[in-house]
């Protein structure tokens, strides 16, 4: 077996032992989503939203709470660790590269988000009857878009910090900022419009996720952006962010 | 393997000034010096993880750095501050690291070999530090190296662990691995080595056995005693043979060199003075390392265990 396909099995693994991980990043938005369906109002279609209910419209948040789990909290730490302790050091004295290891750690952390996504999608479908993204295709460009450019973002620190510890801290502020943005704190129906305006050029772009998902919600917390522009501005931040990242990544 | 002036410098600070040894195929070679004398920079520059500034560097006739590749087939490098991820088992190692190699040796053998065979589905977190020492050896042997570089191999690790590490080295030395070993160690290196390279403020200060570093630093001699009744110090003082003489609360320490002891014993004796506790020191590798670099060795005290 190849060195890459091996790796990503050792990682796969190394990411189920991660026992917070897998529950914070993959398996707490279905929980979140099915916490707040469960509140009577919530499910009370209102005039307000044109007679949508709270948590159709909301149910896009969930899926921000595990990309940005996974991009800005799990993956700088796992690779900051692995500098801190030397096992990208180690890994350049063998044959392999040591960039195979972060391919491998990109590819078991992006799986893992798809499992959170489907995960979650077919939970508020199967238990709160939210109907499963109306435009399969865009909502699929909205998603691994915005999760590049929140990847992008977090690469940047995890390419500089020189302790997993700064990675964790870093993390958490980029954290709260980007969830914010992402409706966690304050729905994006009832943000003032100048938030809305702001979040829109925040990744990973809830509102190009939203619209995707359900055109009906997104008419209500739309800020006046088309959504190829918006997944336009996501793909933006992500090549310039990757190209920085790179440019400034230390292997020690 | 040959280093041929190797000169290494980071901005301004010199870490490597000019080293050069060839270390010959089935030896076991140690690079013995103070803190910041340049060990490590050597290894690593062998190693092609650093590029030197000026010298060359062969490794069985490749260039760390344009052979890249094949020299890491062929070389297996265990490093000082190295780790794994915690969560790893000791088999999944072994067995990820052994698929990085064209022709690896079986890693499961290694690993009853190393005496890892009960704790292959222990993870890294779970062992002990001589257990994680043991891993990281595996892993520098697991692609069937002809070259294994161990630096710091036994520090932070319990008197028995180390024995036991002594006698795993040599029966992979005689495998045919030839080992350049780092080290702070003065009786690992003692015991270990075939030849020792003492590295002291980026260059070579000495290189030779251990029995010859021992005999060219033994050339000064030690000689105590303590005495009955005080001694005036200026009639051992202006013995030829005299360098020194320390007196602290009766107790003599003389240096000196030629037949100190002798020379001593008869202005003693000229002087009616009974010695007492006569002793001469057995110079050992510590005093050579003394010697050579005018430094006491590191303080062999384990490194702090990593949380």
């Amino acid at each position: 077996m190849s060195a890459l396909t091996n790796m990503i099995k050792v990682e796969t693994k190394l990411f189920l032992r991660d026992r917070a991980t897998v529950l914070f990043g993959v398996l707490f938005p279905t929980a979140l989503l099915l916490g707040l369906g469960s509140i009577p109002d919530l499910r009370t279609p209102s005039a307000d939203l044109g007679g949508l209910r709270p948590i159709d419209v909301w149910a896009p948040t969930a899926l921000v709470f595990g990309i940005v789990m996974i991009a800005v909290q799990h993956v700088p730490t796992v690779i900051a660790t692995y500098r801190e302790r030397g096992i990208l050091r180690r890994l350049s004295t063998t044959p392999v590269h040591p960039r195979n290891v972060l391919i491998a750690q990109m590819i078991v952390a992006f799986s893992s988000v798809l499992v959170s996504a489907a995960l979650m999608i077919f939970a508020a479908w199967a238990v709160l009857g939210i109907a499963p993204p109306e435009q399969p295709l865009k909502f699929a460009v909205a998603f691994v878009i915005g999760y590049a450019a929140v990847l992008g973002i977090s690469m940047i620190t995890a390419a500089v910090v020189r302790s997993s510890g700064a990675a964790t801290s870093i993390g958490t502020l980029l954290f709260v900022v980007l969830m914010f943005f992402g409706g966690a704190f304050l729905p994006r129906a009832i943000m003032p419009e100048v938030l809305q305006t702001i979040g829109d050029f925040v990744p990973p772009g809830l509102q190009a996720l939203i619209s995707s998902w359900s055109p009906a919600a997104g008419e209500i917390t739309g800020a006046g952006m088309s959504f190829w522009v918006q997944i336009s501005v996501m793909a933006g931040i992500a090549v310039i962010t990757a190209a920085v990242a790179a440019k400034l990544f230390r292997w020690e | 393997m040959e280093v041929q002036n190797l000169h290494k410098r980071y901005g301004r600070r010199v870490a490597v000034e000019d080293v050069s040894f060839t270390v010959e195929a089935g030896e076991i070679f140690g690079i013995i010096g103070p803190n910041g004398a340049g060990k490590t920079t050597t290894v690593e520059s062998i190693a092609g993880l650093r590029v030197p500034d000026s010298g060359t560097i062969s490794v069985l006739g490749l260039d760390p750095i344009k052979d890249r590749a094949e020299v890491r087939e062929c070389l297996g490098v265990q490093l000082q501050e190295s780790s794994f991820p915690d969560a790893i088992t000791v088999s999944e190692a072994l067995e990820l690291h052994s698929s990085f190699y064209r022709n690896p040796v079986d890693w499961q053998d290694l690993m009853e070999l190393l005496g890892l065979g009960d704790k292959r589905k222990a993870r890294y977190k779970a062992l002990s530090g001589g257990q994680k020492q043991r891993l990281s050896i595996a892993l520098a042997l697991v692609g069937g190296p002809r070259i294994a570089i161990l630096d710091e191999l036994t520090t932070g690790l319990d008197p028995q662990s180390r024995r036991d590490t002594w006698s795993l080295i040599e029966r992979v030395r005689d495998s045919g691995v030839t080992i350049l070993l780092v080290t702070h160690l003065m009786d690992e290196a003692e015991r270990l080595c075939d030849r020792i390279a003492v590295i002291d403020g980026g260059r070579v200060a000495a290189l030779d056995t251990p029995a010859g570093l021992i005999a060219a630093a033994s050339v000064m001699q030690q000689v105590r005693f303590r005495l009955s009744r005080p001694l005036d110090k200026r009639l051992l003082t202006e013995l030829p043979e005299v360098s020194d003489v320390e007196i602290t609360e009766g107790r003599y320490l003389v240096t000196g060199s030629g037949q100190l002891l002798g020379s001593v014993a008869g202005a003693l004796a000229r002087a009616e003075i009974v010695a007492e506790d006569l002793r001469i020191d057995q110079r050992s590798l510590d005093d050579a390392f003394v010697a050579f670099t005018g430094r006491p060795p590191e303080s062999s005290a384990p490194r702090q265990e990593e949380a």
